[in-house]
């Protein structure tokens, strides 16, 4: 679902962001993407989402792959991967309701089938008693839940988190990171950019790509970084087993 | 629909910057809507002068009516010529007694005619130029029956000077004030980028076509070259109207013709869409990698 090739990613100024970088996270995974601050988590969101290019390697998202993508591809591919942000970057002066129904309205959802969507959506996220209110009076962890019910309004099958929890308290945190673990079991592959080393403790059974300056330093599961592997469930999905026990521990 | 919606609501949101670019581009092509006047007004003197444009061939005393009749047959045949007239000894005469009212006198008591016959040609337009004058000249000169040919050497080139210094400058104005207007639709199609560049960044995430976030955009580019056009418009026909109500030796000035009215008043449209399309380019090509 998500295939990293060999990859590097330079910039003119800074230099190399991420340094030859393979891993596939199959469909229906969930993954924890982590790493210090400036480790290179964004900038593997930012590939599988086509904000930005490899300079070198190949990322293959679903059936875009970097090298042959065209332009006029690339909405077709940010519908079929939500992103949730870590500063929420909901629009103030609309309702819970609407910031989830601008999506649908953007990408051409016809207008009748729009109210029932945001409906289902907002309550799959448990904020259906919310649909009225302004980004301003609700708290973190209900904003986060009206932008992860706004990334899914487009179906897609992957669903890239940036740091979804770092700006909410761990109650708040626990909640969006259970919503995440729901949709991941309803089939949805899930790649969540984290530096919460509890979270990843919590939660041993799901799969840790850990990155240092630029480089992939772990993969829970090893196996999913071969290249011919199936593209089911891996080992180390939601439902698989504890991976890299040992680094994890080092993580916390 | 939604594209003109959204760009009305982009004007309401910033009705000050809104108004200032098109009062901006307005004023700008205000100069080059007067410019166009004037290039009308010069465009057609010259033009009535061009019209004027005759070479004359004087004719020897002895040249029988056939040799003239047949010379006047093959110059009718010249593509470049309009019309050929024969004036007569007699007919010059009376012209110059009709014309030259001072000599009136001096061509009463003549005995014997001094005028030459002599035949004019007008040229076609579009050879009204010093070359084909010029060329038309000398196949006249070669007529053995023609002694003499004038065509006003001197003040034909300068006309046509006249006339490419004006298109030069109409260029240059023109160019230079529609690169102002440009910058200034773009720049003014950016800032409404920039206004709403929260919510453009969440379209782009959630995969809205391209096309889809720049229309609003090009529309408020082509309504604000639209609408500063017609501003100019207007301020141009006042101008025109104060001049010509107010100043003497400006009664006869002509307005503009419609079609350059209505091809300035597309042109500032065209230049809003390719000024909101630069700064889109610019703007929202930085979220697709590709």
């Amino acid at each position: 679902m998500i295939r990293f090739r060999n990859v590097t990613r330079r910039y003119p100024r800074t230099g190399a962001a991420l340094e030859d970088v393979t891993f596939h996270v199959r469909k229906g995974e969930f993954a924890f993407l982590t790493g210090h601050s400036g480790a290179g988590k964004t900038t593997v969101l930012h590939l599988t989402h086509f904000q930005t290019l490899p300079t070198e390697g190949q990322v293959q998202v679903s059936r875009y792959n970097s090298a042959r993508i065209k332009r006029r591809q690339i909405p077709d591919l940010r519908r079929r991967v939500g992103y949730v942000f870590q500063d929420f970057k909901l629009l103030d002066r609309l309702t819970a309701w609407e910031n989830v129904a601008f999506a649908l309205q953007v990408t051409g959802t016809p207008h009748k089938a729009i109210e029932k969507k945001v409906q289902r959506l907002l309550s799959q996220v448990g904020l259906a008693a919310k649909a009225r209110s302004l980004p301003e009076e609700l708290s973190g962890g209900e904003r986060q839940r009206v932008v992860t019910a706004r990334a899914l309004a487009t179906d897609p099958l992957i669903l890239l988190a940036d740091e979804p929890t770092g700006n909410l308290d761990p109650r708040a945190a626990d909640g969006v990171f259970q919503l995440f673990r729901t949709i991941n079991r309803l089939g949805m592959t899930v790649l969540l950019a984290t530096h919460d080393a509890d979270l990843i403790r919590r939660n041993p059974e799901v799969r840790v790509l850990e990155l240092e300056h630029g480089r992939l330093v772990l993969d829970s599961a090893p196996g999913a970084t071969d290249g011919d592997a199936d593209d089911g469930p891996s080992r180390s999905g939601a439902d698989g087993g504890p991976a890299g026990a040992g680094r994890r521990e080092e993580i916390a | 629909m939604r594209p003109v919606r959204e760009a009305l609501a982009s004007f309401r949101r910033a009705p000050l910057l809104g108004g200032l670019s098109i009062t901006a581009i307005g004023l700008s092509l205000l100069i080059l809507g007067l410019f166009g006047v004037s290039a009308h007004n010069i465009g057609s003197a010259i033009s009535d002068v061009e019209r004027r444009v005759e070479v004359v061939g004087y004719l020897l005393d002895d040249a029988s009516e056939e040799q003239v009749r047949i010379a006047r047959t093959e110059m009718e045949a010249f593509p470049e010529i309009e019309e050929v007239r024969y004036v007569s000894k007699t007919e010059a005469l009376v012209n110059a007694r009709r014309d030259l009212v001072e000599f009136s006198d001096v061509y009463q008591d003549l005995e014997v005619n001094p005028l030459p016959a002599s035949i004019h040609l007008r040229l076609r337009p579009g050879y009204r130029d010093t070359e084909s004058v010029e060329a038309v000249a000398q196949r006249l000169a070669g007529y053995p029956f023609v002694e003499d040919v004038r065509f006003g050497e001197g003040w034909v080139e300068e006309l046509f000077a006249l006339r490419r210094l004006a298109a030069g400058a109409a260029a240059v104005l023109g160019g230079t004030f529609a690169v102002v207007a440009v910058l200034l639709i773009g720049t003014s199609v950016r800032m409404a980028i920039l206004s709403r560049s929260e919510e453009i960044e969440i379209m782009q995430t959630v995969g809205a076509s391209e096309g889809y976030i720049q229309r609003p955009f090009l529309v408020e580019g082509a309504l604000t070259g639209l609408l500063g056009g017609l501003i100019a418009l207007g301020l141009t026909r006042l101008g025109y109207d104060f001049f010509q109500g107010r100043l003497s030796g400006f009664e006869n000035i002509l307005w503009l013709p419609e079609t350059w009215i209505v091809a300035g008043v597309l042109g500032a449209t065209a230049l809003g869409v390719v000024a909101a399309w630069f700064a889109v380019w610019r703007e929202l090509g930085k979220a697709y990698a590709v």
